[in-house]
């Protein structure tokens, strides 16, 4: 077993209520690993503690061995854990390039440069456009990043996430707010990047799951209760019950 | 140190604690409810000294001034909030912060055609005058412990507005959550004027009780101000009853600093080094309390349940 | 394609009027328009410098007077130890020794502070760059060998190799150029990639942790940075006034700064020099009109305010900014 990412024994609670519950999870490197569940089962708490925005109670996460539960938010995007937002979170007053060049030069270590301007480093442009070019985008480039649409903005959200070259993505519901159409674009768009990155990918769209998932577990009430593939989640009937089953 | 001087400086000290809780916790009210930053409350505690001192001498009596100044200031509140405050509302903190400063010069400028550059000292009646003598060698004025005890009744009244009246229910829930607040049918715009209004009241009610000791003056208000975001911040912004305990320990540690730190210097340096590093220190003294509550707890010393 | 922007000729005009005006003012007798251009350009670099807070870090410093007042004293004290004697290792008027001990003192002043201050977030922030600004007030009031409340004479000015600041004309000429350095070096830091962090925590915090940015840094180095050039633009004010007092460290001298900026446009290179410029000379005429002047121009403050968004290089540009 060589898990990217392990998360043993987690637990967070907020006044009494228990957002995430003994949480047990590993990802499997270059597998697209899909946590649904239904609303209210935990599954932004998951995130948070993932990306180190919330501490968790107690538990462990490791990331490729290596303990990561108090480190702090920006040195795990270092270690490579990248993530995209659910609500989209773009610096707004950018330019789309310019939101994707601050990606990449995360990448690049510090930034304490102060004398070149950064917009004349053609490679970090070259390269930004390049994943623009990626996500159907590259004729946006200069346009502030305001003026995009909401399906535009989740791209956005996929090229800064693949802009890090992280060894491990994590997609907060990339499918949200999205209409059909957009949707199936960006099912494909991820399926052009599944097996070059490891994927945990948390999303509500069940036929996008299904699409793309190599496996998947099903988060309730801040548990884990099942983890396999989807023919064997299909199957499940604990996550039958959860889904379909009387309030 | 004798501990007669102990005593009266330590009332001292509540006293001041108790003014600045009437300040602050308007600014934390405020702050608290309506997200707004008021950069001109202490121009309303001026004020309210002013319309004090103005009343005393049209009345010949304190008391009646501070009844009647009461519901002055509070409307002065009120009309802030409406012309000034209420357009930016949804604006962001800077936006508060600049047009509250502008606010600020405009209403200095108005104390200083209405009452003049000099300050204006207000006569006590004369069993307002008077010290009482607690033991032999320990003798107060008796205007002090009026100030303590007024600055407790409205510390006492505000803690049963906020946490037992209906309006207080209210103000408490729209602190939390505005949305249901309107859902409620409850008009939002008037509880924030009230809200404001209330503030306004408090900060005067803080002038007018200093106005005695210290005359009312242009440009008090805008270094207790300072002093009462130092309470607010140390207590938590938007918490009641971190004010309290902020205002009565930043009013206590001020105090004793400046009358027992040179002492307390002697002990361990020379007394010309404690004489002159003391009076630096004292000045320093409430701000590096800030900065170490601040670094051990950046929200303060009660954060305010999340907002 | 010209070779300039509009915004840059705009720029370019201001600043080239900026530099022939006063001298032919003060050559046909207006010395006080000199005096007043001098004053302004210390002023702007003072706003400049917080413009990159402010501006371009979006950070509600309202304590940048304690830093000018800082760098003021730091003249201030070395000329008073050099005529009265006393800590004989500070004593000097020397220019080199003084302006760096400005641009260190507020340096470190504003590193120590700053981790606190950065700890903190939104209103917090404000009010806390408030108290320690204070805090620095009442420093100085309390101490009376260099005049409390009183305030401290200088009676000789830094003296510098070349340049002799007690000329005017030089004094200007000093003002104007670091003007011009200090805009050029804020430009270029806002368009190098530091600037870019800098600027996109502005936009977006959450975002610019995750992608592995350690904005507490970024944001304290642009704290440090900008209150040094406050210090330095303190130094030349001491310069300048031969007369520095607590009362330059008020809470309303940062509020003024923090006017001048927004006044002129925050996040542009020449806003907060223009807003200087607007700030200054409405003070003036209306200053002479009455001594009740902060009537109107609390009134105009306000009314920039609640009205007028974007500031003055909004207005320029010919479209109204819709704010952050």
């Amino acid at each position: 077993m060589n898990a990217v990412l392990d998360i043993s024994g987690l637990n967070k609670s907020f006044g009494g209520i228990k957002a995430t519950d003994d949480l047990n999870l590993s990802v499997r490197a270059g597998e697209l690993h899909a946590v649904i569940g239904p609303n209210g089962a935990g599954k932004t708490t998951l995130i948070s503690q993932l990306t180190g925005m919330q501490k968790p109670d107690s538990g462990r996460i490791r990331f490729k061995g290596r303990d990561i539960t108090a480190m702090a938010p920006y040195s795990r995007a270092h270690l490579g854990i990248a993530r995209s937002f659910q609500i989209t979170s773009l610096i707004l007053e950018m330019s789309v390039l310019d939101n994707i060049a601050l990606a990449l030069q995360a990448r690049e270590g510090h930034s304490f440069r102060f004398i070149r301007p950064a917009h004349a480093l053609t490679r970090l442009r070259a390269e930004a456009l390049a994943l623009l070019d990626r996500v159907g985008l590259a004729d946006k480039a200069d346009q502030p990043t305001v003026a995009l649409s909401h399906g535009e903005h989740r791209h956005m959200e996929i090229a800064i996430a693949l802009a890090s070259k992280a060894e491990l993505m994590l997609l907060d519901e990339p499918m949200a707010g999205l209409g059909i159409e957009e949707s199936a674009q960006m099912v494909e768009l991820l399926r052009g990047i599944k097996g070059r990155h490891t994927i945990l990918l948390i999303e509500h769209d069940m036929d996008a799951v299904f699409a793309l998932a190599d496996r998947i577990s099903v988060l309730v009430y801040g548990h884990i209760i099942a983890t396999g593939s989807p023919d064997e989640i299909r199957g499940n009937e604990a996550v039958q019950h959860a889904y379909l089953g009387e309030e | 140190m004798d501990l007669s001087l102990l005593i009266i400086q330590a009332l001292n000290g509540v006293q001041l604690g108790l003014l600045l809780f009437l300040v602050a916790s308007g600014l934390t009210l405020v702050f608290g409810i309506l997200d707004f930053v008021n950069l001109a409350h202490g121009s309303l505690y001026m004020l309210g000294a002013f319309i004090c001192a103005s009343l005393t001498f049209l009345f010949g009596n304190f008391l009646w001034a501070v009844l009647v100044a009461l519901p002055l200031t509070g409307g002065i509140g009120y009309l802030v909030e409406r012309f000034v405050a209420r357009p930016l509302y949804a604006r962001n903190h800077l936006d508060h912060v600049l047009g509250t400063f502008g606010l600020i010069l405009v209403l200095d400028t108005l104390a200083h055609l209405i009452w003049g550059p000099a300050g204006i000292a207000v006569p006590l009646p004369h069993w307002l005058d008077g010290q009482i003598a607690l033991t032999e060698t320990l003798v107060i004025p008796s205007f002090r412990l009026l100030i303590i005890a007024a600055g407790l009744a409205a510390a006492a009244g505000l803690f049963w507005l906020v946490n037992y009246t209906r309006l207080g229910m209210l103000i408490r829930a729209g602190a939390s959550n505005r949305t249901m607040v309107s859902a409620l049918g409850i008009d939002i715009q008037t509880l924030f004027a009230l809200v404001f209004a209330l503030g306004a009241m408090l900060a005067g009610l803080a002038g007018m009780l200093i106005a005695p000791i210290t005359e009312a003056s242009i440009g008090m208000g805008n270094s207790i101000i300072i002093t009462a975001f130092v309470v607010i911040i140390v207590g938590g912004i938007g918490s009641m009853k971190g004010a309290f305990i902020a205002a009565l320990l930043i009013g206590l540690i001020d105090t004793m600093g400046r009358s027992f730190l040179d002492d307390i210097f002697k002990l361990a340096m020379s007394p010309e080094a404690a004489e002159t590093s003391a009076p630096a220190v004292s000045a320093m003294l409430i701000y590096i309390i800030m900065a170490l509550v601040l670094a051990l707890r950046p929200q303060g010393l009660f954060p305010p349940r999340t907002r | 394609m010209s070779f300039l922007t509009r915004r840059g000729w705009i720029s370019a005009v201001v600043m080239a009027l900026l530099a022939v005006l006063p001298p032919v003012f003060f050559l046909t007798g207006n010395a006080f328009y000199l005096d007043l251009a001098t004053r302004l350009s210390i002023l702007a670099i003072a706003a400049v410098s917080l413009n990159l807070i402010l501006g371009y870090g979006g950070l509600v410093s309202f304590g940048h007077a304690a830093f000018v007042g800082l760098g003021a004293y730091a003249v201030g004290i070395p000329a008073h130890h050099w005529l009265y004697g006393g800590l004989d290792f500070l004593a000097t008027t020397s220019g080199f020794v003084q302006v760096p001990l400005a641009v260190a003192v507020t340096a470190l002043f504003a590193l120590i502070t700053g981790a606190v201050c950065l700890r903190t977030k939104g209103v917090y922030f404000i009010m806390i760059t408030m108290a320690f600004a204070q805090m620095i007030y009442y420093l100085i009031v309390s101490i009376e060998e260099y005049g409390g409340d009183d305030g401290l004479v200088i009676d000789t000015r830094s003296e510098l190799p070349l340049i002799d600041l007690d000329n005017p004309l030089q004094l200007f000429g000093l003002a104007y150029v670091s003007l011009l350095v200090a805009m050029l070096l804020v430009r270029m830091i806002t368009r190098s990639r530091f600037g870019m962090v800098l600027q996109g925590a502005k936009g977006n915090e959450e975002r610019m942790v995750t992608l592995g940015f350690n904005i507490y840094a970024y944001r304290l180095t642009a704290y440090v940075i900008s209150g040094a050039m406050c210090g330095y633009a303190g130094a030349l004010l001491g310069n300048f006034t031969t007369f520095i007092s607590p009362e330059m460290m008020d809470w309303s001298r940062s509020g003024e700064l923090m006017f001048m900026v927004i006044l002129g446009g925050a996040a542009t290179t020449l806003g907060p020099v223009l807003g200087a410029i607007a700030f200054i000379v409405v003070e003036e005429i209306l200053s002479s009109f009455t001594i009740y002047w902060h009537l109107p121009f609390g009134l105009m403050l306000m009314g920039v305010v609640l009205f007028a968004r974007g500031g003055l290089m909004g207005l320029l540009r010919g479209r109204r900014e819709d704010g952050e």
